[in-house]
């Protein structure tokens, strides 16, 4: 049983494992930069220890502080939230080496996963379906020609070493391969420092949805069904929800087992998600995995009644899985509430928070660390608050979550509520008609 | 005085950083109070001739504003500079059991002068002084955490 946990993280999610662990009894040890010194969990927690200064680098991603932070209040594991050091393989390296233990994967494991190609090479070998592609990097602009024939058009160039859209082009016909070849492979380098380029078949229109796993030390994995993760900006999930509108029955099944053979066949401890892109046809292809929790995370947590981060806790203190599949027994829906003008563009907007009004009743969970009086500092990402919705259905879902938004009151900084509140309302939100695309085309009124 | 010559005092008035004006003329008495801030000077008796266009003396600002945080103590009035830890660690007054301190109440202190170690992960780190001056309190017990920018030294330059 943990004594103490180091919470080696920020903001709600820090807030959210400083809960968890004062359930079960846990002393909890908050490291704040001094940009964080106001902030709710290092209020709340048993101790709190400033670590550094307000850019990333010289506080939450600062091994060395943190650790000092943990060896001075004798902290028996750290946990890394999300971001950060999450998916650090030196960092959970160095907990070990201190007998510290990371609530998270062994640093093989998060290697394995880290590189696109090797995860790709082994959910191959584990009979784990994936984007039909060419195996290695791009080698001239012939070797691409002939790979698109083999793969079929359309096909996505894409960088080996990194993503965020850089080093990404789609094509659609040979005539136009040389200059996605070229322009793709210069702005990976530029990017990332290495122009590796890797070819594979072009989803169209897919939908993102991820099924939820556990493994423990004893090589025990379980599923946790899927959430749909297709609304997106720019990659960046703004909207979650359990179960999936596309989903059937018949399609859980096959993704949940494939989820599950991904993480056998890293023998992997701790919770984690495997991304699937799924095309119109059902067809499902394995993207990449998240070694770590989640921020959509509470959706599953409604739909199953399930505390993911205590059973993190639990299995990083050595206890077994139980079960082997939970399927969703509720609806839920999940807007991460972002400090941003969505009517600019999505501009940030940090400041001090003069007004406050969160939802409440029936069907209502928030998830968020600030407060009325709360300055929302610039350093770090935009999410102020997840609001989730659960109810019996989908469209009762909607509507608490419409009824829900439209209670939360915020003064002093813009946010993304005026947003939520439009995609509410959209008839093809709605009928669960969307893609990874839909936000494309989407424009405020 | 009409209502006039009153709003145009009024808007001279929120221009400037005076805080107060009375001004007398005939017997009668106003008095203008600037709501925000309650600033330095109060200005009386300005003579009714120069109503037309009053002159008057800007405040001087440099005298409400807050000390940089850095540098000021944060409890006495006199001019103290605070040395804050840079570092997480257990804080040590000397480099080991038997061994001097490295600085006493009282002793001069100069710039890269070493005031203390700060011990992280059995690495052992010299806390150099930044400034010059003679230490006034040590705030920390020997052997007990400190964490980044906390409060170390008081020296008085």
């Amino acid at each position: 049983m943990f004594k103490k946990i180091l919470i080696a993280n920020r903001g709600e999610i820090a807030l959210r494992i400083l809960r968890t662990c004062k359930e079960m009894g846990i002393k909890t040890v908050a490291v704040y930069s001094t940009a964080d010194k106001d902030s709710l969990h290092v209020k709340f927690a048993d101790e709190a220890v400033c670590i550094g200064k307000p850019a990333s680098a010289d506080s939450y991603l600062n091994m060395a502080h943190i650790m000092a932070a943990a060896e001075i209040t004798n902290a028996d594991a750290i946990h890394p939230g999300y971001g950060f050091l999450a998916e650090n393989s030196k960092f959970s390296k160095i907990c070990a080496d201190h007998g510290i233990k990371f609530i998270g994967p062994t640093p093989e494991m998060i290697n394995s996963m880290g590189d696109k190609i090797t995860a790709k090479k082994t959910m191959i070998k584990a009979g784990v379906p994936v984007v039909p592609g060419v195996e290695g990097l791009l080698e001239s602009v012939e070797h691409a020609k002939r790979s698109a024939k083999e793969v079929g058009y359309p096909v996505i160039l894409k960088a080996t070493a990194g993503g965020g859209g850089k080093g990404m082009r789609v094509v659609w016909e040979e005539s136009e391969i040389q200059k996605a070849y070229e322009t793709a492979k210069a702005e990976a380098g530029a990017s990332f420092k290495n122009d590796g380029i890797y070819m594979e078949k072009f989803v169209e229109e897919p939908r993102h949805i991820e099924i939820q796993i556990a493994g423990d030390q004893y090589g025990n994995i379980c599923h946790l069904s899927e959430r749909d993760c297709s609304i997106q900006r720019r990659h960046q999930k703004l909207v979650e929800e359990s179960p999936s509108p596309f989903m059937t029955d018949d399609l859980r099944k096959k993704m949940g087992e494939a989820a599950i053979k991904a993480a056998q066949a890293i023998n992997y401890e701790s919770v984690g998600t495997i991304e699937f892109l799924v095309d119109k046809h059902r067809n499902f292809y394995f993207m990449e995995m998240n070694t770590r929790i989640q921020v959509e995370h509470c959706v599953t947590e409604e739909v199953i009644n399930y505390d993911l981060i205590k059973e993190q806790i639990k299995i990083a203190m050595g206890e077994r899985i139980v079960g082997k599949a939970y399927f969703p027994q509720m609806h839920a829906i999940e807007c991460r509430i972002n400090a941003e003008d969505p009517y600019n563009d999505f501009r940030p907007s940090p400041g001090k928070i003069t007004v406050l009004h969160q939802p409440g009743g029936h069907g209502v969970r928030i998830d968020s660390h600030v407060y009325a009086g709360y300055v929302i500092p610039p350093y770090y990402d935009s999410m102020i608050g997840k609001l989730i919705s659960i109810a019996q259905s989908r469209e009762e879902a909607i509507n608490t979550m419409s009824r829900a938004l439209s209670e939360y009151v915020i003064e002093g900084i813009k946010t993304t509520i005026p947003f939520h509140q439009q995609l509410m309302k959209n008839e093809d939100f709605k009928s669960g008609n969307f893609t990874t695309k839909f936000l494309e085309s989407f424009r405020m009124q | 005085m009409d209502i006039k010559q009153i709003q145009e005092l009024v808007k001279l008035i929120n221009k400037t950083s005076i805080g107060e004006i009375t001004i007398e003329e005939d017997g009668k008495k106003i008095t203008i109070k600037q709501k925000k801030d309650p600033s330095q000077k109060i200005i009386t008796n300005i003579p009714a001739a120069q109503m037309a266009a009053p002159t008057y003396a800007p405040a001087p600002a440099a005298g409400s504003t807050p000390p940089p945080e850095k540098k000021e103590s944060t409890d006495s009035t006199q001019n103290l500079i605070t040395i804050k830890s840079p570092m997480i660690g257990t804080f040590y007054r000397s480099a080991g059991p038997g061994k001097p301190l490295f600085i006493n109440v009282g002793d001069e202190v100069g710039k890269g002068q070493p005031v203390c170690i700060i011990e992280a992960m059995k690495l052992f780190n010299e806390i150099e002084s930044e400034v010059k001056g003679t230490i006034v309190k040590v705030l920390v017990e020997d052997a007990s955490p400190v964490e980044y920018d906390q409060p170390l030294f008081l020296v008085e330059p």
